[in-house]
C-alpha cells in the first residue's frame, strides 16, 4: 500500500552524477545541494532530477559587478565553510567577471568583462551588488573610466536576466539612505522594465541567490516575484509569522532590555524594536551560514534589512515606530499623542470654566423665561 | 410651544454607539499592540493574541458601522444626509458657521440655532469621517501583511509599497491620538451645548428626540 511516507525522490540519473564527479564535486554534496535547492524553491521532490540536470548541463556565463557596495554580499556567498552551495554553484557557473574573485585587474579585467558581454550577449546572468550613484553625472563611482550608470545600463540591457543581490542594488540600501548624498538608486530604477529580480537583505542570503540561479537554469526564467520584485519563494512570508519566538509574542512575554531575565529566557524581542512584523524574508526558516543562526535566534531583533529604505524607515532600530518627522529623537508618537490629548483636555477644561461664568451666552433667557409663565 | 422632533433616526444612533464602543476597544487594544503594557507571567497565556483578535474584530465592526453610516447619508433624513456635513455650501450655513465660531471663541454671544448638527460640528465630523476612513484603510493594509496575496493584501497591499509599511503604522498611531483629542472635544462640546441650548442635545443621542422652539427656526 502506498502512503505519504513512500514518496521518495526519483533518482538523479547516474550519468549526471558521474559527470559531476569527474569535475571533482563530491556526489553526496551534489545530491544534497540539489535536494536543498529544490526545497528552497518550494518545488516538489520530483523536481530534483530536473534541477540536477539543469545545474549540471548548463554552465551559464555570469558577470558579477559591484558598484556602491561593501562586498558583503560577495563575502556572504563565498565565506561559507564546507563544500557548500556556494562552492558547488561556483564550479557549475562560468564566472567571467567578479571583482572580489578574479585574478585579473585593471584594463585586462575590464577588457574581459567587455568581451564576455559581447560574446554572451543576451545569454549571461548579471549579478549586481551595490547601488548606482547618479549624482555628479555618475562621477561618484567609476570603473575603468566608465561611470557606474553607463556600465550598469549596458550590462543590464545585454543580460539574459539580472539578479540584484543585497539591499543596495535592490532598493538603494545604505548609500541611498537620507540624505542620499550621491543620489544612489537601485538597478530597477536605473533600468526600468528590464528582467530584474531583487534579492534584498544585508547581506543577501547565499541560499536564496543559489536557488534563484537554479530556478533560472531549470525553467529558463526568473522566479515569480512580489510587488517589490522579490522572489515569492524567499520573500513571500513575514519573518514574524515564522519566527521561533512567536509563541512568546502571542503569549505576551517580552524582553524589556538586553540581558534581562526575559531576554535570557528567549522571550520575544518586540519591545526591543524587532522589525520582524514589518519584514518579509525567509530568515527564520533558512537562516544564515548554512542554517546556523539568524539575528532573532542570536538574541537581537530584526532590523528589517530586506525592506525598501530600511535605514530610514526601520530606524530607530530599538523602537517600534519611526521617528516622527520634525520632532526630537526622544519624542515617540505616543509621547506626542499624550501631549496632544492633554493639551486638548486642558484647553477645553478652561473653555468650560469660562463658559460656566459667561452671561447671556445661552438661550435660557428667551426660552425658560417664557416657559416658566 | 416646544415641538418634540425625531431628529436622530435609529440607524444614526446605532452607528454612533457602535463607533463609540469600537473606538474605545480599538484605542485600548491598538495601544497595547503598539506598546504591550502587560507582560504575561506564563507562556501558556495568550494576551497579545487576544488583544490582536479583539482589535481585528472591532476593526471589522467599526468598518461596518462607518460604511453603514455613509450609506445612511443617502437614505436618511435631512439631519443625517451627507449635505449636513457641508454647511458652508449654503449662505445660511456660512453665516451660522461664523456665528458659532464666534460663540466658541467668546467673541459673539448669539448661538445659531440648529436642529441637527451645528455647522462647526458638522464640518469637524466631515474631517472625522476622513480620519475614520484613513484608519480603516491603513489598518487593513498593514493587517493584510499576514497573508501576502490574500484579500486585504490584494486590494490595499500597494499602500505598503507606496507609503511604506512603517510610515503607515506611524500614521495609524498618530491618527489614533488625533481621534482621542477629538473625543475629548466632542464630549465637552456635547456637554456645553446641552447646557447652553437646553434642547436635549445629550438625551437626543440616546432617544433621537430634540426639543425645538418653533421661533428659533
Amino acid at each position: 500500500m502506498k502512503t505519504d511516507l513512500d514518496i521518495v525522490s526519483p533518482p538523479i540519473p547516474e550519468e549526471i552524477l558521474q559527470r559531476v564527479e569527474a569535475k571533482g564535486i563530491n556526489r553526496r554534496d551534489f545530491i544534497k545541494f540539489c535536494t536543498a535547492t529544490t526545497a528552497a524553491l518550494a518545488l516538489p521532490v520530483s523536481f530534483i532530477p530536473t534541477v540536477a540536470q539543469a545545474v549540471e548541463d548548463k554552465r551559464p556565463p555570469v558577470i558579477w559587478v559591484e558598484y556602491q557596495s561593501c562586498s558583503g554580499d560577495s563575502e556572504a556567498f563565498l565565506r561559507a565553510n564546507q563544500p557548500t552551495a556556494g562552492e558547488i554553484i561556483l564550479d557549475l557557473l562560468s564566472i567571467e567577471y567578479a571583482e572580489v574573485l578574479m585574478a585579473a585587474a585593471g584594463h585586462q579585467a575590464e577588457e574581459a568583462k567587455h568581451q564576455a558581454m559581447e560574446k554572451y550577449k543576451g545569454q549571461y546572468i548579471l549579478i549586481v551588488e551595490g547601488s548606482i550613484p547618479t549624482g555628479a553625472g555618475g562621477g561618484y563611482c567609476t570603473i575603468g573610466g566608465h561611470s557606474a550608470v553607463d556600465d550598469c545600463k549596458k550590462l543590464v540591457q545585454n543580460a539574459a536576466a539580472t539578479i540584484c543581490v543585497g539591499s543596495c542594488s535592490s532598493f538603494g540600501g545604505i548609500p541611498a539612505a537620507a540624505p542620499n548624498p550621491t543620489s544612489a538608486v537601485s538597478v530597477s530604477s536605473l533600468v526600468p522594465g528590464a528582467a530584474i529580480v531583487n534579492l534584498p537583505g544585508c547581506p543577501v542570503n547565499a541560499d536564496n541567490l543559489t536557488a534563484t540561479i537554479v530556478h533560472f537554469l531549470t525553467f529558463g526564467k526568473l522566479p515569480a516575484v512580489d510587488r517589490l520584485g522579490r522572489p515569492k519563494f524567499a520573500y513571500g512570508k513575514r519573518i514574524h509569522d515564522n519566527c521561533e519566538r512567536r509563541g512568546h509574542f502571542d503569549a505576551g512575554q517580552y524582553a524589556e532590555a538586553f540581558g534581562d531575565v526575559a531576554h535570557r529566557q528567549g522571550h520575544c524581542l518586540y519591545k526591543l524594536g524587532c522589525k520582524g512584523p514589518e519584514t518579509f524574508h525567509n530568515c527564520p526558516t533558512i537562516r544564515y551560514n548554512e542554517g546556523t543562526s539568524w539575528p532573532v535566534m542570536a538574541g537581537h531583533g530584526c532590523i528589517g534589512c530586506a525592506e525598501p529604505g530600511f535605514w530610514d524607515t526601520m530606524s530607530p532600530f530599538y523602537r517600534r515606530l519611526p521617528k516622527v518627522p520634525g520632532f526630537g529623537i526622544e519624542d515617540t508618537a505616543d509621547k506626542i499623542g499624550i501631549g496632544l490629548a492633554a493639551a486638548t483636555a486642558v484647553a477645553f477644561g478652561i473653555h468650560g470654566v469660562a463658559s460656566c461664568f459667561r452671561k447671556g451666552g445661552s438661550m435660557e433667557e428667551d426660552k425658560t423665561g417664557k416657559e416658566a409663565n | 410651544m416646544n415641538e418634540i422632533r425625531y431628529v436622530w433616526q435609529w440607524p444614526v444612533r446605532i452607528c454612533h454607539w457602535l463607533n463609540v464602543l469600537s473606538m474605545i476597544m480599538l484605542a485600548i487594544t491598538g495601544f497595547f499592540i503598539g506598546r504591550p503594557f502587560m507582560t504575561a507571567p506564563d507562556t501558556s497565556m495568550y494576551i497579545m493574541g487576544w488583544m490582536r483578535m479583539l482589535h481585528f474584530s472591532f476593526a471589522y465592526l467599526f468598518t461596518v458601522s462607518v460604511v453603514a453610516r455613509i450609506i445612511w447619508m443617502f437614505i436618511g433624513n435631512e439631519y443625517s444626509s451627507w449635505k449636513a456635513f457641508f454647511p458652508w455650501l449654503t449662505k445660511d450655513g456660512r453665516v451660522a458657521f461664523v456665528q458659532m465660531l464666534r460663540y466658541y471663541t467668546f467673541t459673539g454671544k448669539k448661538l445659531p440655532y440648529a436642529v441637527g448638527h451645528n455647522p462647526v460640528a458638522a464640518t469637524a465630523y466631515f474631517g472625522i469621517f476622513i480620519l475614520f476612513i484613513f484608519q480603516i484603510v491603513s489598518g487593513f493594509a498593514i493587517y493584510g501583511q499576514y497573508a501576502p496575496g490574500g484579500f486585504w493584501d490584494g486590494i490595499l497591499g500597494g499602500l505598503n509599497v507606496l507609503v511604506g509599511n512603517q510610515w503607515l503604522r506611524l500614521l495609524h498611531h498618530g491618527v489614533m491620538w488625533l481621534l482621542v483629542g477629538f473625543v475629548i472635544n466632542h464630549i465637552y462640546s456635547g456637554w456645553l451645548m446641552d447646557v447652553k441650548e437646553r434642547n436635549g442635545t445629550m438625551s437626543g443621542i440616546f432617544s433621537g428626540y430634540r426639543f425645538i422652539k418653533s421661533k428659533d427656526l
